[in-house]
């Protein structure tokens, strides 16, 4: 066979089959380091055979298959259960590959436990992404700038805590169920931000491989959960988001606000997923969470082919519904960001001013403060605040077009 | 499994008449459920000895053996299948004791 399809067909049952694999064996065997491994070995498996005995007609049964084979293989080898019995068990257990509502549902049991609020917040991440993404260590820790044994630590740290405190393999119940969900969506929006707004100095502005991997899971939820309306909130605030990367950044290297974008480098694509995911919603009259008003926004934005025809009056009301649900000073600065564009800067400044306490440390704060000093003609305050600003930016693009503001007040 | 679960205090004797009230009816709840097989409040860290009898003749020093600004005010000992269910438990726990808690897994020999 062609090397090369052969290598395509890996790819390919790899997005598609990976979470299925990890899924299903870690039900089976009740423990995630071996369903990791078994699936890792399987894949490495196909990587040697594959190109030579062709793909096989159903790669994600033969994938299953020879993972469950590695895992009968390593508790054998290891002698790694105690319990005998169960083993017998699992040795015969020729079980057929699950029907397709109950891998789903071992799918759903494996974010679930990735995501589990027991967990620290980067472990969650670096499990996710690892369980359920099926990135590789190496590649996890280049997208959060960590070494690698630190990442492989973190992982397996977290993979002990959950065999060891009895985190269970499980779908919360319907009582637990928004909260936990709404878990895996922080994760996820969490990786998807590290993705469009890199942090560290000396790397790419943009980190495309994590935005699109937390698009990709995002669907995979979706596609889980297709009745939770902020499961789609947040995959139309990804996708609308996502739809401008290609005009965020110059070629320069700086960061193009999205008044002063190049709308048609936009996505169109996206954008029409988007906003018919954010009618499906309106359509469906259930008063939105905060990731479908977020989308929302995004959606009045991407529906102005030019910067100049942006509703504000709909972005504004569209803050004040979110700010009753989540009234954190970060919102409120992005409520006042709209009041600025639809009544003028000296009607935000002083909400702005306000936020000073709280979000003194966040340097879109001061950015924004630095904007608009500047149209309001007060140059020396703006100068001051794109100073501050530039000293807390994180993202090598946001810096350098903070850096060229502030310059031109000169 | 079996976990621990350690009440978190920065002050000693502090507990109210109120909050015993409202741990004795916690406690009723995890014997009714099941769940219970022990719990403790434990006298000030200050009244605490550490042995250490490693060496030929024990030694023995005035405890605590950890000084800090909280310390361990009391424990249960609760059986679960899993942690959701002892989160959830030991969610009322906490609101009963009105304290924090630590929620930690047994290992068995």
């Amino acid at each position: 066979m062609n090397p090369v399809d052969a290598r395509e067909a890996i790819t390919r049952a790899h997005h598609a089959e990976w979470s299925r694999v990890v899924a299903s064996l870690a039900r089976r065997f009740g423990d995630l380091d071996i369903a990791e491994d078994a699936a890792a070995e399987a894949f490495a498996t196909a990587v040697e055979r594959w190109p030579a005995d062709g793909v096989p007609p159903n790669p994600g049964a033969w994938l299953t298959t020879t993972a469950n084979h590695k895992a009968i293989d390593r508790i054998r080898r290891e002698q790694k259960r105690a319990d005998k019995h169960r083993e017998a068990m699992m040795l015969t257990d020729d079980t057929p590959l699950e029907p397709l509502g109950a891998i789903d549902d071992d799918r759903l049991r494996l974010i679930f436990t990735c995501c589990h609020p027991a967990l620290a917040m980067e472990a969650r991440i670096a499990l996710t992404l690892r369980l359920v993404g099926g990135l590789t260590v190496p590649e996890i820790a280049r997208g959060f700038l960590v070494q690698e044994p630190a990442m492989a630590r973190r992982i397996t740290r977290a993979k002990n805590k959950i065999a060891a405190a009895g985190i269970p393999y499980r779908v919360p119940s319907a009582q637990d169920l928004p909260a936990r969900i709404s878990g895996v969506l922080a994760v996820l929006y969490l990786v998807f931000n590290e993705g469009y707004l890199a942090t560290g100095p000396g790397t790419d502005p943009v980190r495309a491989e994590l935005t699109a991997e937390a698009i990709r899971l995002t669907r995979l939820i979706r596609t889980l959960l297709p009745g939770d309306g902020e499961v789609a909130g947040l995959l139309a605030l990804m996708l609308l988001t996502e739809a401008r990367r290609p005009a965020r950044v110059s070629t320069a290297g700086e960061l193009v606000p999205l008044g002063e974008q190049d709308r048609g480098m936009w996505s169109e694509a996206l954008i029409d997923e988007g906003h018919r995911l954010v009618r499906e919603r309106l359509a469906s009259g259930i008063a939105p969470g905060r990731y479908q008003l977020l989308a929302a926004v995004n959606a009045v934005h991407t529906d102005a082919r030019d910067a100049r025809d942006t509703d504000w009056r709909q972005v504004v009301a569209l803050y004040d519904q979110l700010v009753r649900l989540d009234p954190s000073p970060i919102v409120a600065l992005n409520r006042a960001i709209a009041v600025a564009e639809l009544d003028g800067p000296d009607a935000a400044l002083p909400a702005i001013d306000r936020l000073g306490d709280a979000l003194g440390g966040y340097h879109a704060f001061h950015a924004t403060r630095a904007e608009l000093l500047r149209r309001l003609g007060r140059r020396d305050e703006s100068h001051d605040a794109y100073g501050r600003a530039i000293a807390l930016a994180g993202n090598t693009a946001e810096t350098a077009y903070l850096v060229r503001r502030r310059d031109e007040l000169d | 499994m079996q976990y621990l679960v350690s009440v978190i205090d920065d002050k000693t004797g502090s507990g109210t008449e109120e909050e015993m009230v409202a741990i004795r009816a916690f406690n009723e709840r995890l014997r009714a459920g099941g769940h219970w097989v022990f719990a403790a409040g434990l006298a000030a860290p200050e009244t605490s000895t550490v042995i250490d009898a490693r060496g030929e003749e024990p030694v023995l020093t005035d405890g605590p053996f950890i000084e800090s600004k909280e310390h361990m005010a009391g424990l249960w000992i609760i059986e679960a299948p899993d942690l959701d269910v002892a989160l959830e438990l030991m969610t009322a726990g906490s609101k009963a004791c009105n304290r924090r808690l630590e929620v930690r897994p047994l290992l068995f020999v």
